[in-house]
């Protein structure tokens, strides 16, 4: 069972959690003035990285809040959780190596 | 919570384990900032918020913190006492009456913790899961509210079209833990 460490309620099933997409992905303050092309970007495109991707989730049968995680999308593994509207955390090199084991 | 709502057959009793449907008492969602729900807790006679997870009671009333920006309520059939109702007649908040949504059990037994790991993947051993403590979770696929009022009571409320499949699940569980 993947526990996840939810920052309200501490460590939960897997179960209880549903993925929100990629974090800090902010919504240009005027749309209007954006190229079709800025604003498909905004919409549309986002990282596939393989590895550490920083990530919304929301603890959909718990406290129902959305925090970011930081996960490793090749093991499954979490580096760490935060709360919406802090900056993304820094990852250690041992941390990435732990979460890519 | 009507009496009417609570059929008899949803009661659970097994060697080792009884369900006893609740009656009664009436049910509020109150969310609101973190002001907002401290004054709505001064309002109901506490020093304090209730900390995350907790529960804390107030003359009939029952105070539980399921999320940072919400408050479970359960009250008599009087409902909130006047002074929170004028207190958040004062400040933005959402506060909802879900008496005929919810439907509980009261859980007893000395199989209540086998029958309890059938249905729910959290540690609800004494140490992880203390007296007074509270969250939400899920029970099998019904998303429920389970809530430690004693050392070997627990009090259960799921949404009330979850009630037979819960009272099911708990049958079956309840079966398999004592054997």
């Amino acid at each position: 069972m993947l526990l996840i460490r939810c920052p309200y309620c501490g460590e939960r099933a897997e179960v209880e959690f549903s993925n929100g997409g990629e974090a800090h992905i902010d919504r240009p303050r005027d749309p209007m003035s954006l190229t079709d092309e800025e604003w498909a970007q905004f919409l549309y495109m986002r990282d596939n990285p393989k590895g550490l991707i920083a990530e919304r989730w929301r603890h959909a049968h718990g406290c129902n809040r959305f925090f970011n995680a930081i996960r490793d999308t090749r093991t499954d593994r979490f580096v760490v959780t935060y709360e919406i509207g802090q900056p993304r955390p820094e990852v250690t090199p041992e941390q990435a190596a732990e979460a890519a084991r | 919570m009507s009496d009417v709502s609570v059929s008899n057959s949803l009661a659970v009793s097994r060697a080792g384990f009884t369900a006893t449907p609740l009656k009664g008492g009436r049910r509020f969602a109150l969310q609101g900032r973190k002001d907002t729900l401290e004054g709505a807790a001064r309002a109901f006679g506490l020093s304090e918020t209730p900390a995350m997870l907790k529960s804390a009671a107030a003359g009939d009333c029952t105070l539980l913190r399921l999320a940072p920006q919400e408050l479970f309520i359960i009250t008599g059939d009087a409902g909130l006492p006047e002074a929170v109702t004028t207190y958040l007649g004062t400040v933005p908040n959402s506060l909802v009456e879900v008496s005929e949504r919810q439907i509980g059990w009261t859980l007893e037994g000395e199989k209540l913790r086998d029958t309890l790991a059938a249905l729910s993947p959290l540690d609800m051993r004494e140490r992880s899961f203390p007296v007074g403590m509270v969250t939400r979770t899920l029970f099998g696929k019904a998303d429920g509210m389970v809530w430690r009022t004693d050392e070997n009571t627990f009090h259960l409320e799921v949404w009330r079209s979850f009630g037979p499949y819960l009272s099911s699940m708990m049958d079956a569980a309840a079966l398999d833990a004592a054997w």
